[in-house]
């Protein structure tokens, strides 16, 4: 809980949001991430590592699961990280709902999920992450007025690296093994 | 238990879609640009007045005096610039060739808007200008003087403009059409001044 709390008081320090926000890279794929990460932290230890908060509705992870991918989606779009360069009251719901509608409940709901349904978030986290990357790195077109293009494209390079690395993880986790930290520890 | 979580999982769909809908005008627009160009076609938005010099060093008040009650079709450019103003450019001259065959009657103008006072100055509209062949009657390019108003009407026009850290500009492209009352009515594709023309009549 309280490395959330750290976490998301360094981000939100106009010093490094200013400077996140300065790259594509940095503002969708470091910024937003770790705004989650924060939420998950905080929710995680609040929640005892259980996911215990919200149980009775939130049975099997999945509404809660669905609330972080809505939330996950919403911020994906390029408007959005537009409208938070331009306007303080959208910049300000950045910093609200990330942490709490994307991080919290994907801390509750991911010990809930039934291993099958994890393996589907990872498997659309994947493809997601490769196509996205793939589109911004050919797009002509720049899809956030207030980036450049050349930034884009490094946001579609960034991406792709980011799909590779998540799939080889993934693979090495199928095929060798759970770390013996966590299998000591289910 | 399991209704409880069935009628959450209800909810959260119907929320997340209202939501999505919410930030992107109905599943219309993903990014800021699309969002401009429906709200701008939806509702026509007045613009601020603003002073311009044109290439032959005339002196135009925007919207209120030279250009009313005239649509015209507006491009913001550099003289410098590498890239996507040469499109623009040329489109304007095909709309500009359009225009001059046209017989009496339709009256659309075309404004090409500098937004590099610095480097700018009438000298060189005036070359530029002459090089594309405006004539600074049906066509007109002209810079603006003061900084606050071209600040003014890139905002109220939806301009983005960024230094490209090489000296340049990074802009985002698209021909505006004022109408006749002076409001800012359609946006359109950088190609798409033919198009345009047409929409008017021409």
């Amino acid at each position: 809980m309280i490395p959330g709390l750290l976490l998301y008081a360094v981000l939100v320090m106009p010093p490094v949001a200013a400077w996140l926000e300065g790259s594509m890279v940095g503002h969708m794929l470091v910024q937003i991430p770790l705004l989650a990460l924060a939420g998950s932290l905080v929710a995680h230890g609040a929640s005892g590592g259980r996911g215990a908060v919200f149980a009775g509705f939130n049975t099997g992870g999945v509404p809660g699961l669905l609330v972080a991918l809505f939330a996950a989606a919403a911020w994906m779009l390029p408007r959005m990280l537009d409208a938070a360069l331009r306007s303080a009251l959208m910049e300000a719901a950045k910093f609200i709902t990330v942490p709490l509608l994307v991080g919290a409940p994907l801390a509750l709901s991911w010990p809930l999920l039934p291993p099958v349904a994890r393996g589907f978030v990872w498997a659309n986290l994947i493809s997601h992450a490769a196509v996205l990357g793939w589109l911004y790195s050919v797009a002509p077109n720049r899809l956030c007025t207030r980036y450049l293009l050349d930034q884009q494209a490094t946001l579609g390079t960034t991406l792709l690296i980011v799909a590779m690395a998540l799939l080889l993880g993934w693979g090495w986790f199928a095929i060798v093994g759970a770390p013996l930290k966590l299998r000591a520890n289910p | 238990m399991k209704l409880r979580a069935a009628l959450a999982m209800i909810a959260v769909v119907a929320a997340g879609l209202a939501t999505l809908a919410a930030v992107t005008d109905g599943f219309r627009a993903a990014t800021s640009e699309a969002a401009w160009r429906l709200a701008v076609a939806e509702w026509p938005r007045p613009l601020p007045d603003a002073t311009l010099i044109d290439q032959s060093g005339r002196t135009l008040r925007l919207w209120l005096s030279a250009l009313r009650g005239r649509p015209v079709l507006v491009e913001f450019f550099y003289t410098s610039c590498p890239a996507i103003c040469g499109l623009l450019a040329s489109q304007f001259q095909a709309g500009f060739e359009r225009l001059i065959a046209q017989p009496e009657g339709l009256e659309v103008l075309l404004l090409s808007v500098s937004f590099d006072p610095e480097r700018d100055t009438v000298t060189e509209l005036a070359d530029y200008a002459a090089r594309l062949g405006a004539d600074g009657r049906i066509w007109r390019v002209a810079r603006v003087n003061d900084p606050i108003e071209l600040r003014g009407l890139l905002d109220a026009f939806g301009v983005v403009v960024l230094p490209d850290g090489a000296g340049g500009f990074v802009h985002n492209a698209a021909i505006y059409l004022v109408d006749a009352q002076g409001r800012l009515a359609r946006v359109y594709d950088p190609d798409a001044a033919e198009r345009a023309i047409a929409e008017l009549g021409g």
